[in-house]
């Protein structure tokens, strides 16, 4: 704490990821991206509400972020390809 | 390969940081990486106490990759008024001022700041995430909760009271741009924030935000939820505007199919999902008919010849 | 160009926003400020005041415009009354928190119900535990005078606090007095324009930040107690304030207070407002009659000027504190606080509170007298 200033502490916050941690371990279920089956729709990254699944262009897969996904499955939901191109995953610790 | 719309949302970057304290499934953190890829890094948010004024985590970090006020929770459209002419008196006029929050600051506590600011047509964006209840205080009932829905305050469900209207009382005030949202379609959110920002003046967004915890759903279904409720026609997807005296409305894509009855998907379909419907009464499901026609029939007297 | 007039406080608060180039207001009208409003509404749209007005639709929105105007960059304005003031409460509180250093004129008025228009100083007096900077005028000239210097003050990259100038109500608000308008240049000087140094909400000025998002109580104890670091500092600032306005413009209402007579004085009449003037008035007249009298005008509430007025009282032998105010449950609010600073610095002057003044009943001099006639033995 700069001396000078302590009349002036102020409660600024810095952008930042992971700003509430690692909230990868709360996950419970985890989703895995099947490349063999995932046809690059971008479906999973759209509906991801925590920014946690990676995309830089469509002609790569989506990378899934585990050290932010929490779990909600909601890519899994959403992926249009029949039988699913995610796989869902009980996280053992 | 040609650019399509998934290149641009690509290319605009993500401006929610994963690593937020939302819960996992949150309707509203989703909402929000498409209002701000469409408004872009000019762009402050002021947020009322909500559920975004946590999910921002825990000093000395933020969450959110833009500029935030937090503000109390009765005063932030009044705030972003206060910025807004700052800014303008200062020459930022291309800076886009938003307040982001819950049904609680904006259509419960906040209303009269925010009916003033629309009256006022100050240049802001007010833009209302509406999980249909006061969620970030654990759940109570808010005057944008749905007749038959359980929440704390309303146990047995609600049955004091229907759902205020926000986007059409907005609509009223005579601003120039009203929209609805859902989160199930992000699209076509993304494209109506990407259209407002060119407009002038007061500008209203409500979208529709399903919570996993609150309405009692598995977090996986929030995407589904929100298909079902368009789907259902009990949430209408529009564009409102008021142009040289007339109110003219135009709906959304998504919503048109539903104009008519017969295409609906009966409301069970919606309600059977959510816990907060629970053992739903006929008398529940009777008013909550009644709120779906009192929306399509306001819509349709502003639906100009169609 | 200098202005001398004869007009009214509440014109004379218009003034001192407008010589302040104050660029973003935010007003509701509420008897007896309502002139106030008005006047900044007239230059504004005639041209004659560049600035932003933004007709709020109540007192607590135009609190929130004028944080957020400040926090954005701008000099911000608002004024008030009574129970503006405690429905815009909240936002009062937020605003030392924010640490947005807008100045508000209060006039004074009492609270209801019943309805009462006329000047009591309880409204601001509720407001001393939020962290805002108290400044209280006894004439038209310091109205104007001080909200210049309040913004000096509030700015001041020491403090960054927000400020009020009380002014009573009809007694000063509506009463006509001659006043020196100044110079615009020499303000200017005096007064720059305002660069906040600690955080703008400008996305073109600042990288991303979140304000004010939650805190851990370790980290919030540190942060809301600058606020007090800050009142600290405030002091100085405040004298020095004063000083360089006294040097500039020639005028001098005092710093934290204002003595009179007080050299070889047996009793001391304390007072704030506009009772100020007339406790000097009698005191002057005691003083020809032989009475051992003087009198201590305390012009800033908030920092209260605890050594200054130890200082004094410990040369005396009976002070009477006269407060135009009242704190149900306990007594007059001016007179508690300078018994605690008596206490404080172990001066042990018997202190009697004399609460006059009530709901706008009027303060005459023969009151005071009477008062002082009672205690000096």
């Amino acid at each position: 704490m700069n001396k000078t200033e302590d009349h002036l502490l102020l409660p600024i916050s810095r952008s930042t990821e992971g700003a509430g941690g690692k909230t990868g371990t709360w996950r419970v279920f985890k989703p895995v991206i099947d490349e063999s089956k995932c046809i690059k729709c971008m479906t999973c990254w759209m509906y991801c509400p925590e920014a946690a699944i990676i995309v830089s262009s469509r002609k790569e897969y989506p990378r899934i972020n585990y050290d932010y996904c929490k779990g909600c499955l909601i890519c899994y939901e959403v992926c249009p390809v029949p039988g699913k191109a995610i796989k869902v995953e009980r996280e053992i610790r | 390969m040609a650019k399509t719309i998934i290149d641009e949302l690509i290319e605009a970057g993500e401006y929610v940081l994963p690593g937020t304290t939302a819960c996992p499934g949150c309707g509203s953190t989703l909402a929000l990486r498409y209002v701000l890829k469409a408004l872009g890094k000019d762009t402050i948010l002021v947020i009322p106490a909500c559920c975004a004024s946590v999910y921002q985590a825990i000093y000395p970090k933020s969450a959110i990759n833009v500029i935030i006020y937090n503000v109390a929770f009765a005063s932030a459209a009044a705030v972003a008024s206060g910025i807004r002419q700052a800014l303008d008196f200062r020459g930022y006029e291309d800076v886009n001022v938003v307040v982001w929050g819950g049904d609680g600051g904006i259509v419960d506590i906040g209303f009269a700041t925010v009916s003033g600011a629309a009256e006022r047509n100050e240049n802001i964006f007010v833009i209302c995430y509406d999980n249909e209840a006061y969620m970030n205080t654990g759940i109570q009932r808010s005057g944008s909760t749905p007749p038959g829905a359980r929440t704390t305050t309303t146990p047995l469900g609600k049955i004091v009271g229907f759902k205020k209207p926000m986007p059409f009382l907005m609509l009223l005030h005579g601003i120039p741009y009203v929209a609805t949202g859902n989160v199930a379609y992000p699209l076509d959110l993304y494209e109506k924030v990407k259209r407002a920002k060119d407009i002038k003046g007061f500008k209203y967004i409500h979208i529709f935000s399903p919570c996993p915890p609150g309405w009692r759903y598995d977090d996986s279904k929030t995407v589904e939820v929100g298909k079902l409720a368009v789907e259902t026609g009990y949430w209408i997807l529009w564009e409102g505007r008021n142009v040289n005296g007339r109110i003219d409305i135009k709906l959304s894509p998504p919503s048109r199919p539903y104009l008519d009855p017969a295409k609906r998907k009966p409301i069970e379909e919606f309600l059977k999902y959510q816990g907060r419907f629970r053992g739903f009464t006929e008398e529940s499901v009777k008013r909550l008919r009644e709120w779906i026609d009192f929306q399509w029939n306001l819509l349709k007297s502003f639906l100009g010849t169609k | 160009m200098v202005l001398r007039d004869v007009i009214t406080g509440n014109d004379a608060a218009a003034w001192g926003a407008r010589l302040s180039k104050v660029e973003v207001i935010a007003a509701y009208p509420i008897t007896p400020q309502t002139t106030i409003v008005e006047k900044l509404s007239e230059w504004v749209d005639k041209g004659e005041m560049k600035a932003k007005f933004i007709a709020v639709e109540s007192e607590h929105s135009a609190m929130s415009a004028i944080i957020g105007a400040s926090a954005a960059g701008a000099r911000a304005f608002t004024a008030t009354s009574s129970h503006g003031l405690l429905y815009m409460y909240e936002m009062v509180a937020w605003a030392a928190g924010a640490r947005t250093p807008v100045v508000m004129a209060v006039v004074n008025r009492a609270l209801g119900p019943p309805w009462n228009i006329w000047s009591e100083l309880t409204d601001v007096l509720m407001t001393r535990d939020t962290g805002w900077i108290q400044f209280w005028a006894s004439n038209n000239q310091e109205v104007l005078d001080s909200i210049i210097q309040a913004y000096k003050v509030a700015e001041d990259r020491h403090v960054l606090l927000p400020a009020i100038v009380s002014l009573e109500g009809f007694v000063l608000s509506h009463t006509s007095m001659p006043v020196i308008i100044h110079d615009e240049e020499k303000v200017d000087e005096y007064l720059p324009q305002y660069n906040p140094p600690h955080y703008i909400v400008n996305p073109k000025l600042s990288e991303p930040f979140a304000y004010g998002n939650i805190l851990f109580p370790w980290d919030y104890a540190k942060v809301r107690l600058s606020i007090q670091k800050a009142m600290d500092n405030a002091a100085e600032v405040i004298k020095k304030a004063a000083m360089e306005f006294r040097e500039i413009f020639g005028h001098w209402h005092g710093d934290l207070i204002k003595e009179e007579y007080t050299d070889g004085a047996e009793l001391l009449i304390i007072t704030m407002g506009t009772v100020a003037e007339e406790a000097e008035a009698v005191v002057e007249q005691l003083r020809n009659n032989g009475m051992k009298v003087g009198c201590v005008k305390v012009r800033v509430f908030r920092p209260f000027p605890k050594k200054e007025i130890a200082k004094i009282a410990n040369e005396v032998s009976k002070i009477i504190v006269i407060d135009r105010d009242i704190s149900f449950g306990w007594d007059g609010i001016l007179a508690g606080e300078v018994k605690a600073t008596l206490h404080d610095f172990n001066v042990d002057t018997p202190v009697i509170t004399k609460i006059m003044g009530i709901g706008g009943d009027d303060i005459l001099p023969e009151h005071i007298e009477a008062a002082v006639k009672e205690v000096y033995k």
